[in-house]
């Protein structure tokens, strides 16, 4: 896990606890609870309630559930419209643009005001890998993809390199609120809510916040002010460390299973649609693994690498995980025994298959240290496996093999 | 001769008393390399292995030893204070092997040391390795984790910003008769100490290097940077590879910095930049070191 996601009811709350603007409301597991809250919010005069479901994906509104229910964001006027809604999504699996066919259970739903939106923007904070400074997007378009914005109209976004050292000045901030085109009252408001994001983003380790859309929304009274009506955001794993508070906020619902498995053995497993699994150490040849099988007219089930040093446990962890996605035809190890003894990395390889009881055909290339003693561990163990000494040649036999 | 490091390189180790910093830094004296000191806070007077003296910082183990090069094992919490310690004490090199160091540590971090005279490789890398002329290339100075046997002494670059690939590019070399200047592994995250660009300019810089392979992969926009460079400016012939191309977008391929997001850093538009800078890119990974004996 690189990086660790967030709900929209987390973000929200992160938000929040930096000063940032965020319509009321709590996240439910339950319909009573989401009446509970609606009803509050109802008494507290908004007029309009939200009810949002809480999964990892984009286009959720525009989401249809497996039984035909419409929808995975409601405008609700009443708390029984609420309650009625709630238990329609509430462990209901929703398919949307982004979850694949497999859908995704929704567990949690989000219950909110119901804001009277005036107009709609778009606000990102980000790593901008050509300076190593972060970086601010705004956008006057909001509410819509932003890459679709950044292709068909480019000079809509704006784009503001901060100094990491200084962190983001009250100026830089009024001059983005401006360039939104935002005049009055509403630059200070606006300048302090993207003051607020940048500190979120950089207090928290997140690589990523977005805010789609950011808005101008009215009052009861009918003054205005900006809120983040949508919040996106994703935080640097490596930094969880010191944010003990949001790593209790990671949701396995959310993560594939095997990935998950994979995790606990600092495997770094991404499954992938084809039918070559591949066990490799180290990400760089994993990925040319990978594009390998492809070129010699393959399809990789998954990128795995099994980590530098590719210890007896860790290789065994990676094909039982390998061996669980129904897809796979046949296995390939690609192994560069650098420091590691060849011998000890097959003799591995040898008790994984083993332990396994593999059936797959497997193919394995090992290269580097001790290599000849690992070659015969692997011919004397007895096990139907194919060798290869080259990339080239591996790839090659895994691939005439799982289209056998 | 070589770029970074020269066999009589003085190399000082922080965290060289971790079990991981502890193990490279035997390899590395027995392949040869110049250790002088190790670091570790609070174990000043200790010996390594009965031979290396340990301090407790880097400015007084610079400055009783000689040395102008560090290597960083210490854990992530405390390698960004590392690398700032190894910088502030006017070392040339600072080599952060260190995987898993938070973003933003690496975005102070670069900051800071920008405009001083520390060059930093780093961090998430294998090292950085020039070969000797004695068997399996021993002699030379090892930085790092990569494995020194599979080196030989000879003209040829490689830069990489992954581990196990070098080693695949190196040892193609090797066994083809090749030899290396130097080996630089700048590593896989998103914020690194130095880019292709700027070793490739080393490279084109040193009278003893013949050829350059540059590897890269998904992510960022470097191996374009490098490639844009190299087409206006670089004397050496150059070769390359880019791993990724079949990974999805979205997903980090175990590197932090392996992502194609929005569209950028994909491996289709990196290979059209660098075939447009009349870079000779590998279409496998197997035929890397092919690729540059095509066009020596």
């Amino acid at each position: 896990m690189e990086e660790m996601n967030l709900h929209e009811y987390q973000a929200k709350q992160l938000l929040a606890s930096h000063g940032v603007e965020v319509p009321g409301g709590q996240p439910c597991t339950t319909a009573d609870e989401a009446r509970n809250i609606a009803e509050g919010l109802f008494a507290a005069g908004q007029e309009m309630v939200v009810l949002k479901i809480q999964i990892h994906s984009g286009g959720r509104g525009k989401g249809v559930f497996k039984d035909g229910f419409k929808g995975g964001v409601h405008l609700c006027k009443s708390a029984d419209d609420v309650h009625e809604k709630a238990k329609a999504m509430l462990g209901n699996t929703i398919v949307t643009k982004q979850t694949g066919e497999a859908g995704r259970q929704v567990h949690t739903l989000l219950v909110a005001s119901g804001e009277k939106i005036v107009d709609e923007f778009y606000l990102a904070v980000l790593l901008d890998r050509e300076t190593s400074q972060p970086l601010i997007m705004a956008s006057r378009e909001g509410g819509v993809d932003i890459e679709e914005v950044a292709e068909t109209n480019p000079d809509a976004i704006v784009k503001l390199n901060v100094d990491p050292l200084l962190g983001l000045q009250p100026y830089q901030a009024r001059n983005l609120a401006k360039a939104l085109g935002l005049s009055g009252k509403l630059i200070h408001h606006g300048a302090k809510l993207i003051a607020g994001v940048y500190k979120t983003w950089w207090e928290c380790d997140a690589s990523m916040v977005e805010i789609n859309p950011l808005c101008i929304v009215e009052n009861a009274d009918g003054s205005q002010k900006i809120a983040a009506v949508d919040a996106k955001i994703s935080v640097d794993a490596n930094a969880l460390y010191r944010h003990k508070d949001i790593a209790e906020m990671r949701d396995l619902n959310e993560e594939a299973e095997l990935e998950v498995e994979a995790s606990k053995y600092d495997l770094n497993y991404i499954k992938l649609d084809g039918s070559v699994a591949c066990l490799v150490n180290g990400a760089g040849l994993a990925m040319a693994t990978m594009d390998a099988i492809k070129h010699y007219g393959g399809d990789p089930a998954n990128f795995l690498d099994v980590g530098g040093s590719a210890s007896t446990e860790q290789v065994t962890a990676a094909f039982q995980i390998v061996l669980k996605d129904p897809n796979v035809k046949a296995i390939l190890v690609n192994i560069f025994g650098g420091i590691m003894n060849c011998n000890t990395i097959a003799e591995g390889v040898v008790a994984a298959a083993e332990a396994t009881h593999l059936k797959l055909p497997l193919v394995v290339r090992l290269e580097g240290n001790n290599v000849a003693a690992g070659r015969k561990t692997l011919a004397d163990s007895g096990l139907t496996l194919i060798g290869a000494d080259s990339m080239a040649e591996a790839a090659q036999k895994v691939v005439a093999e799982a289209a056998a | 001769m070589a770029i970074l490091v020269k066999p009589d390189t003085k190399l000082l180790v922080q965290g060289i008393t971790g079990s991981f910093g502890a193990r490279h830094t035997q390899l590395s004296i027995e392949y040869g390399t110049q250790v002088v000191a190790g670091v570790t806070p609070g174990k000043a007077g200790q010996k390594f292995q009965d031979t290396v003296p340990i301090f407790d910082g880097v400015a007084e183990a610079a400055r009783e030893t000689g040395a102008t090069a560090s290597a960083i094992f210490v854990p992530p919490p405390f390698a960004a204070d590392a690398i700032l310690e190894a910088v502030d004490a006017g070392l040339e090199l600072v080599v952060a092997i260190t995987e898993g160091i938070p973003v933003r540590d690496m975005i102070e971090v670069k900051a800071a040391i920008n405009g001083s005279a520390t060059r930093l490789i780093g961090p998430n890398c294998p090292g950085v390795v020039t070969p000797g002329t004695d068997k399996d290339s021993h002699g030379g100075c090892r930085i790092g984790i990569a494995p020194g046997y599979i080196h030989k002494a000879g003209d040829i670059g490689v830069i990489s910003r992954s581990g196990t690939l070098t080693y695949e590019a190196v040892w193609q070399l090797t066994c083809n008769g090749l030899g290396q200047s130097t080996c630089v592994g700048i590593g896989g995250d998103p914020v690194p100490g130095s880019t292709h660009l700027d070793i490739i300019k080393l490279f084109n810089d040193d009278p003893d290097t013949r050829g350059i392979i540059m590897i890269g992969e998904i992510g960022g926009s470097a191996e374009e940077e490098a490639a844009a460079w190299i087409k206006e400016n670089c004397k050496k012939p150059v070769a390359g590879f880019i791993a990724g191309t079949t990974a999805p977008p979205g997903r980090r391929m175990g590197h932090a910095g392996a992502i194609i997001s929005g569209g950028k850093g994909t491996a289709e538009a990196k290979i059209a930049a660098m075939e447009d800078a009349g870079i000779s890119v590998a279409e496998t990974p197997s035929q890397m070191a092919e690729a540059l004996i095509k066009i020596l």
